[in-house]
């Protein structure tokens, strides 16, 4: 009952905060710039860029139709987009000890575990909004485009629309939950969205690389949560081809990438809680 | 007002309570006594140990060694902390939301109904404002959305850390007649203060705390002591000598020009008379009471040098 009361309490103050909404309408202008406006210029003036250099007109195409909307809405995910959902858990987690309000919270009467708690399942509901959003975002988009260049609409199979909601809800769920554990465990934002950041974007993608030479660093890399991610989306969305997506691997099967982005679902909120239970709240 | 009374009226009680960070002691083996309807003032200067002491009944902080029990039962549970209204070490909101949504936010965490927010903003005199945004707030305002945040509920003890910090006298007159207030209607009121005229105004009991001791509990008449008589006359060796006389060896201190000496107020004729009689030049007779602040350096002072 305390958690519900708690989660009834924190949807009122995200919805509410400035920042919850630049993160998330950030996410969506970056599906729309990446995944639709660069390639569909691509397809109209016949120039490429970095991100799709090689690919053919036709293909650029038939990647930003309404078939391949529920790819166009995961490619992203393992890295861009699992960043601003780190710094969504970060700012979630970490601001509430500088501002002090982690303090009020606690003395009105919800024990600690179900303040996490409650916290998390409000910050799930707006992951969940975020990621069914950029959907109807990447449909409406690739409707635009289909009308614009005369081109029958084909949908994806049902299947794949459902695989494609659910691995980018794991992903991008998992980030934003390692961000709400960063920001307990610095107590605030600034240090746990800088060495999250570093982390996902620098550091992973480093050790796989040194991992290739290394052996026991290659089997530390392939439980990374990075790895996990990328794999999981590679898996459905494929690899190898010319407009590769940055963070989308191949390193792990759909199976052992699920089960090891599971894992980080599993153990980061078992982890802030514990925090949260055990420590002085100055 | 629905109180939920029980057979405890001891509303918080500690016991060796004692606080450890590193090699310091916040709090050292703290065993305090709150009454339910009572104002009791926790008095000490900054840093020495009121705020550590609040948290652990609070269950902020956990004790390294000691129990704290409110209402009955262990500090910290959500059982106990759901019948507290707190305002600790300065309020802390949102602040991107307005003083009344910080409000909503924190009735829905105590399973409230959102009208609360706002009985409690006109409470604290806010009304007005409670649509601007907290970090538009003066600090007094902040003070005051601290305060009504503690009231709403009407928990059964109240525990106010430094509340009027920041209010201008007219808001210190408001806070001061509002805890009156509640203490009238039932509630209990644990009040942190290092302002010793505020405590003196409004406590019935004190705890003077100093390096994280708490040296004394007790009311605050008891702490100030009986009222005695100062007396100045010519010529003073007589003077002395009459009130000795009177009031006993013992019962005379030298005061600069005066004397202070330790008779019931009812006794001033008698003395008078003696000191007549004397040939004294009486030029004042006036009653005097010691005040909490006399009171509390002479504690502090008396600790530092059991310490030397």
């Amino acid at each position: 009952m305390s958690t519900l009361a708690s989660a009834r309490a924190e949807l009122l103050r995200l919805r509410k905060w400035p920042a919850v909404w630049v993160t998330l309408g950030a996410w969506m202008a970056l599906t729309a710039l990446f995944g639709y406006l660069f390639n569909y210029l691509s397809v109209r003036t016949g120039d490429t860029t970095f991100s799709n250099d090689g690919a053919s007109t036709d293909f650029l195409l038939s990647e930003i139709l309404p078939a391949n909307a529920p790819h166009v809405l995961i490619q992203g995910m393992p890295m861009f987009g699992g960043a601003l959902m780190l710094v969504l858990g970060a700012i979630v987690a970490g601001n509430g000890y500088g501002w002090g309000t982690w303090k009020t919270v606690l003395t009105q009467g919800p024990s600690r575990p179900s303040v996490v708690l409650g916290s998390i399942g409000a910050l799930t509901v707006f992951v969940i909004g975020v990621v069914v959003a950029s959907l109807a975002l990447c449909f409406g988009l690739s409707l635009l485009v289909a009308a614009s260049e005369s081109q029958t609409v084909v949908w994806p199979a049902a299947t794949e629309i459902a695989k494609s909601l659910g691995a980018g809800l794991l992903v991008v769920e998992m980030w934003a939950l390692i961000g709400y554990l960063l920001g307990t465990l610095a107590r605030g934002p600034a240090l746990s969205v800088g060495l999250g950041l570093v982390w996902a974007l620098v550091v992973e993608n480093l050790l796989r690389g040194v991992g290739e030479l290394l052996g026991p660093v290659e089997a530390f890399t392939k439980v990374l949560p990075g790895t996990g991610g990328g794999s999981l989306v590679g898996a459905i969305i494929g690899t190898g081809g010319p407009d590769d997506t940055p963070g989308v691997l191949d390193v792990l099967g759909g199976g052992p990438a699920t089960v090891v982005v599971l894992a980080y679902l599993a153990l980061t909120p078992l982890l802030a809680g514990w925090l949260v239970t055990r420590r002085d709240v100055a | 007002m629905n109180r939920n009374h029980d057979d405890h009226d001891n509303v918080v009680e500690t016991h060796e309570l004692t606080k450890r960070y590193g090699d310091r002691l916040a709090a050292d083996r703290v065993s305090m006594t709150v009454r339910r309807g009572e104002v009791y003032g926790f008095l000490g200067p900054n840093g020495a140990g009121k705020t550590t002491t609040l948290r652990m009944i609070l269950g902020l902080v956990g004790p390294t060694s000691g129990t704290a029990q409110v209402l009955g039962g262990p500090a910290g549970t959500a059982e106990a902390t759901a019948r507290i209204g707190a305002l600790i070490e300065g309020p802390g909101f949102y602040p991107y939301l307005s003083g009344r949504d910080n409000l909503r936010v924190m009735t829905r965490y105590r399973g409230l109904p959102e009208s609360a927010a706002d009985e409690a903003l006109a409470r604290v005199d806010l009304a007005d404002r409670g649509g601007d945004r907290f970090k538009s707030y003066s600090l007094g305002m902040k003070q005051r959305l601290g305060v009504a945040s503690a009231l709403m509920g009407d928990p059964d003890v109240i525990v106010l850390d430094e509340p009027t910090n920041g209010l201008d006298p007219a808001g210190m007159q408001d806070m001061r007649r509002l805890i009156v207030e509640l203490a009238r209607g039932g509630q209990t009121v644990l009040l942190s203060s290092h302002l010793l005229d505020e405590v003196q105004e409004i406590c019935d009991r004190v705890g003077v705390i100093n390096n994280g001791v708490l040296l004394r509990e007790s009311t605050v008449a008891e702490l100030r002591g009986a009222a005695s008589l100062a007396v100045r006359g010519e010529p003073m060796d007589r003077t002395l000598a009459v009130a000795m006389a009177v009031a006993g060896d013992d019962g005379v201190r030298v005061d600069g020009e005066r004397l202070l000496v330790d008779l019931a107020p009812d006794r001033a004729p008698d003395l008078v008379r003696e000191l007549v009689a004397a040939d004294v030049r009486v030029h004042e007779v006036s009653t005097t009471e010691r005040t909490l602040e006399e009171v509390f350096f002479e504690m502090t002072r008396n600790e530092l040098e059991a310490v030397r």
